[in-house]
């Protein structure tokens, strides 16, 4: 904002309404509280106090509706993914998905065995940050929120579409 | 299993038991058809009173060979246990259900069905419990072979190459 920057006085920040959205949306993307299995331990342990989710302005909501973020927390099964894909359809725009773990990012254990699993939901979803782990740890999983949250940033809702 | 209980089967339905070559052994072999009376009469004989199904297992012994179903009991009161076997017909598998003697063999029959498709004749809600209902196929029988695609999601990937 070269030219008018500094002109005014404090508390007067010139930006423009893109950056102003696009730093909005970063910084408070809430997730959907839903979990499928020892993944969610985890993120139920980054949620709570020690590493608390809200201090990055995430918080759990319990309706698709009302989130951004899905974080999809373990292995998905093929009767789960028709049900990920349907929650995914119910999130308002701009939505965006999280694949925890290494089932959710490729089937993990159960890859070449498993029947019964999705071997990965980006098969069902579209997928922004894959973080990998078995579980994955809370600072793994506050590593991949980091990176979702730089990458919300960077887009420019008003001139580009979101997840282009 | 003491030999007592045996004895006792073995007086009640002298047709229903097959003969072992190794008595010793811990289980009892059952023909399929007496088992809802032999079942009856395990949970109602007061010497005998097997007041807990604990298990139902379903086996497969290979494309060429049967299907099995194992029952654990236990007794409350004696303090006794035994293990029924009852080897079945791969093309037909049926066994009379026991889910109105014991009420938790509802769902441990209705789990050997989602994975063997093993008929519980008289169970009173045969539907797959782990499975989604539409699912063709019994997983756990060897000769299971995974579906390509399940309602149009591609289910296993080429894996020839990752290896």
């Amino acid at each position: 904002m070269g030219v008018l920057e500094h002109k005014f006085q404090d508390n007067i920040v010139v930006a423009s309404v893109d950056k102003l959205l696009s730093w909005a949306r970063s910084t408070s993307p809430w997730y959907f509280q839903f979990g499928l299995a020892c993944c969610a331990i985890e993120m139920m342990a980054t949620a709570a106090s020690r590493h608390d989710l809200e201090r990055i302005g995430m918080m759990p909501r319990s309706s698709p509706r009302q989130a951004d973020v899905m974080i999809v927390s373990g292995t998905v099964t093929l009767k789960m993914g028709l049900r990920v894909k349907r929650l995914y359809e119910q999130m308002a725009d701009p939505k965006y998905v999280i694949a925890m773990g290494s089932c959710a990012t490729s089937g993990g254990p159960y890859w070449k065995y498993g029947y019964h699993v999705l071997k990965g939901v980006d098969l069902v979803v579209p997928v922004d940050v894959y973080i990998p782990g078995c579980p994955p740890r809370p600072e793994a999983l506050l590593d991949g929120l980091l990176k979702l949250q730089e990458k919300i940033r960077h887009e420019r809702p008003l001139t580009r579409k979101t997840g282009t | 299993m003491s030999q007592d209980i045996r004895t006792i089967l073995k007086k009640a339905f002298p047709a229903a038991i097959v003969e072992q070559e190794a008595e010793t052994e811990d289980y009892l072999e059952v023909r399929p058809g007496e088992w809802f009376e032999i079942a009856t009469f395990l949970h109602d004989t007061p010497e005998l009173k097997f007041d807990s199904l604990q298990c139902i297992t379903g086996v497969d012994w290979g494309p060429e060979a049967h299907l099995e179903v194992r029952y654990n009991l236990h007794s409350m009161e004696h303090k006794h246990k035994l293990e029924i076997r009852i080897v079945l017909d791969r093309t037909a598998p049926e066994v009379p259900s026991v889910e109105k003697i014991w009420r938790v063999a509802d769902w441990f029959e209705r789990e050997v069905y989602d994975m063997y498709g093993i008929v519980f004749t008289g169970h009173r809600n045969l539907r797959r419990i782990l499975l989604p209902d539409d699912w063709v196929g019994w997983p756990l029988r060897k000769d299971y072979e995974t579906p390509e695609t399940y309602h149009g999601i591609v289910v296993p990937k080429i894996k020839e190459e990752w290896e």
